[in-house]
């Protein structure tokens, strides 16, 4: 009986890639955050009459659609084991550059969004050689990020929105139109979510994140590229900021250096919410898309119940708080 | 030793962890001004004993005596109180607070209160200091003074807590040789003042040096208590290793002579010095050594994860460059390591995923992981060896010690290496996995790959191996055949008596 050999011959190894549906790959906290999602949508029909209406769920859903890219961005570095507080910064900054690109220096549009997808990119690079080559800790050098990215969608506008005109209706088709019937913004949001949460499950690449956030060390003995994955998903989240920031200007026709304030905080608990772990290696796209809808749900729910809108925040990190304490009574598990 | 009486009596102590029993029955006196070893081999409970009397942890069975009355301790704060300290091997102070803070820790001199009163604080941190003959500044980080003053603070922390019995474990393994002796000079004063010490070490010259008695643990079990004076170091290898081997190891197969791995001259400054070693197909190879002898330090260097200064690794006749994991791997030469949860497993990840960790190029296609592959390697990779799951997809801290450490193997075993060294495989893992991974080891190796085993057990390293490396002190001392290898031999050797 040979150990190795044997093992060669009776694995059938297979050549397709089968695309298995993604309900059957639905962890419990995913199944379990869509029952509560649809309850409580369920209970808002009967509440409240303007809830299941196309007009409210469109609005709930776009006004989530910047987040929501935010969090898949989030959740990847959640799963490396690291944290990238600058998101919203580098979302403010992106805007903000695509918009004076455009209007102040007059450059074309599309050049405008190749220009500030560079520089997001090397935003992204600077925190991962910090990180990697420097040492420096994650919270600190993205924090550094977020008041530097910030500070420069200031500078840029010192201070007040630019407004972008008529530029491109092109650009403006993308912020703001429609296709068969769906906004833009949600579908691009939806891609986004398919497109990584595919990757996360099924890339051997990316499957790299989940092994280095669990064990870093033990990546490192079994031949793991630690640092190099720790660079790409760093620069991988400032792109994606970078990317939600141009869509932000294409929606509002605005650049706002105020936009994003506290999507860092929002993406963690959407993150957070749907099963990732701030020591790292669990988490899914999947699943943090639903936190992200539940908290947004619940904020529509309580402004169609006519609560001020300034209860947002707090509502955001109560269910944070109880979506946590329930995970860890039912599986006796540690957020970190 | 002018007392009429025991200062410390020890009876009957059991105590059993899942899967081990670390202590069965095991008593023991001690006695004021003496200085006391404890002698073991590794999981002979030695460290268990002394948390147990320092504390920290409770026995299952037994009682325990303090200077006649019997007592309970429910934490260290009890034991402390009653004048037992325990300093660590791994000293366990705030680096970053002052001399006379960790000194004092828990224990501040309050002024009005709330208020500390710093200026008492280092008074008596000097006064304390002082009878070690040192000049340390009371205000200095503790991270800014060398191992062996930080030990001195370990120390002197004991004796403001007035001290009765000290327990030390291992003091010397970082230290230097004039700083092992400046620490002997302090303890023969406290001696004197009528302190006892209980000294755990492996260390026959100094045990010899400083101690009046000796008692000998071994498996848990109380051996003997002797004075020093009435033995030789022969003696307490004996003691400490006296045993029948049963025999449940496989047979030991056939070694040839084709060269799997050569080993030349390997150094690491400070760490292990010019080891030079071949490995041949068809047999398992062992290293012993005791504590501090650099078996795991210089197996990560040979397997090209840590940097080396000196020295040539060929495997298969090909040359690997050190420091390049990942070609070390590629090239077919793997270190499983010593501590599973840390180095070894992802906990928070499926049985499957482990499995395929270091090998995920051979469950993908174009880059993309296919489920099927990855569930029917794994799938094999489990039934192999054997390991008692419930689903591919549980995470893998729910298993059990043994089969956690067959995952590993299974993880390594999927990269199909040339070589395997494997740090304390069966570590924590109970007797029927042990014996089961023995014989998938020994089955590997009869189908031709290089086994090494790097073992703190000496009937393990007897009974599993073909031939058996010595290591003390980061050399190689001695290369046994297991025909000529006897349980006291190796020992003797490791404990350096060759030297």
């Amino acid at each position: 009986m040979n150990i190795m050999e044997k093992s060669e011959t009776n694995i059938s190894s297979s050549r397709k890639i089968k695309f298995k549906p993604f309900k059957t790959l639905f962890s419990i906290r995913e199944a379990s955050l869509a029952t509560i999602i649809l309850i409580t949508a369920t209970a808002m029909t009967f509440l409240t009459p303007g809830f299941m209406t196309r007009s409210n769920i469109l609005t709930t859903l776009i006004g989530l659609s910047m987040d929501g890219i935010i969090t898949v961005a989030m959740t990847i570095v959640l799963v490396m084991g690291g944290i990238d507080l600058g998101v919203g910064s580098v979302l403010a900054f992106a805007s903000v550059l695509a918009g004076v690109l455009a209007i102040k220096v007059g450059l074309n549009i599309w050049l405008a969004v190749f220009i500030t997808l560079l520089a997001s990119v090397s935003a992204g690079s600077l925190v991962g050689y910090f990180v990697t080559r420097i040492g420096l800790s994650p919270f600190i050098t993205t924090l550094g990020m977020m008041s530097i990215a910030r500070g420069l969608a200031y500078v840029l506008t010192k201070g007040s929105p630019l407004s972008l005109g008529v530029i491109s209706p092109a650009f403006d088709y993308i912020g703001q139109g429609s296709f068969l019937g769906i906004p833009n913004l949600i579908l691009i949001l939806i891609l986004l979510v398919l497109i990584f949460d595919f990757l996360m499950r099924r890339s051997a690449v990316f499957r790299q994140i989940y092994y280095v956030g669990s064990n870093e060390k033990a990546a490192r003995l079994s031949g793991i590229n630690v640092d190099r994955i720790k660079f790409g998903v760093y620069v991988l989240s400032a792109l994606l900021s970078g990317l939600a920031g141009i869509l932000t200007l294409a929606r509002f026709g605005v650049a706002t250096p105020t936009a994003g304030v506290g999507a860092e905080l929002r993406a963690i608990a959407g993150a957070v919410i749907g099963g990732a772990s701030l020591s790292g290696g669990e988490g899914t796209i999947i699943g943090a898309l639903l936190g992200v809808i539940l908290v947004a749900l619940v904020n529509d729910a309580l402004i169609l119940l006519n609560v001020s809108v300034y209860w947002q925040s707090l509502v955001t990190g109560i269910v944070l708080i109880a979506a946590v304490t329930i995970d860890m009574l039912a599986h006796h598990r540690r957020t970190s | 030793m002018n007392a009429t009486e025991p200062l410390m009596r020890v009876r009957g102590i059991c105590k059993q962890f899942p899967g081990t029993i670390a202590l069965d029955n095991v008593s023991l006196d001690i006695w004021p001004g003496e200085i006391h070893a404890i002698c073991g081999e590794n999981g002979a409970g030695k460290s268990t004993l002394m948390n147990i009397l320092s504390g920290a942890l409770a026995p299952d069975k037994g009682e325990i005596f303090f200077a006649g009355k019997p007592i309970n301790f429910h934490n260290p704060r009890d034991a402390q109180r009653y004048g037992i300290s325990i300093v660590h091997q791994e000293l366990s102070l705030c680096p970053h607070l002052s001399v006379a803070e960790n000194i004092f820790m828990g224990r501040l001199p309050r002024l009005f209160g709330n208020r500390i009163d710093y200026k008492r604080m280092e008074e008596e941190t000097v006064t304390v200091l002082n009878r070690f003959h040192t000049h340390i500044d009371p205000r200095k980080r503790v991270m800014d003074l060398n191992v062996s003053q930080q030990q001195l603070i370990e120390i002197a922390k004991a004796l403001t807590m007035n001290c009765r019995i000290l327990i030390l474990d291992e003091p010397t393994s970082a230290l230097t040789e004039s700083e092992a002796q400046n620490l002997f000079v302090i303890l023969e004063e406290l001696r004197k003042n009528g302190i006892a010490i209980l000294y755990i070490s492996h260390r026959l010259k100094e045990i010899f040096q400083i101690s009046q008695r000796v008692t000998v643990l071994r498996d848990g079990r109380y051996v003997a208590t002797r004075l020093i004076k009435d033995l030789t170091p022969d003696d307490i290898v004996t003691l400490m290793v006296g045993r029948e081997l049963n025999n449940i190891y496989p047979d030991r197969g056939f070694p040839s002579s084709d060269v799997l791995l050569e080993v030349k001259d390997l150094t690491r400054a400070g760490v292990y010095t010019g080891i030079s070693f071949r490995l041949y197909r068809g047999e398992i190879l062992g290293i012993f050594g005791l504590m501090g002898a650099g078996r795991t330090e210089m197996a990560r260097g040979l397997c090209c994860i840590d940097v080396v200064d000196n020295g040539e690794v060929f495997l298969l006749g090909r040359k690997l460059s050190l420091s390049n994991t990942r070609s070390a791997i590629d090239n077919g030469l793997v270190y499983v390591p010593e501590d599973r949860k840390n180095l070894g497993l992802f906990l928070t990840m499926s049985v499957s995923a482990n499995v395929v960790a270091a090998n995920l190029r051979a469950v993908s296609y174009l880059g993309m992981v296919v489920p099927e592959n990855e569930k029917n390697y794994s799938q094999e990779m489990v039934r192999r060896l054997s390991v008692k799951y419930k689903s591919l997809q549980q995470p893998v801290s729910s298993l059990s010690g043994g089969n956690q450490q067959k995952v590993l193997l299974a993880k390594w075993l999927a990269v199909k290496p040339k070589v395997i060294v494997l740090d304390e495989p069966t570590r924590g893992v109970d007797v029927g996995a042990k014996s089961e991974i023995h014989h998938i080891l020994r089955q590997m190796a009869n189908e031709g790959y290089g086994i090494i085993v790097i073992s703190s057990e000496l009937p393990e390293i007897l009974g599993l191996c073909n031939r058996i490396l010595v290591m003390h002190e980061g050399r190689l001392v001695a290369e046994l055949a297991a025909s000529d290898a006897t349980e006291e031999k190796v020992m003797w050797y490791a404990s350096g008596r060759a030297s």
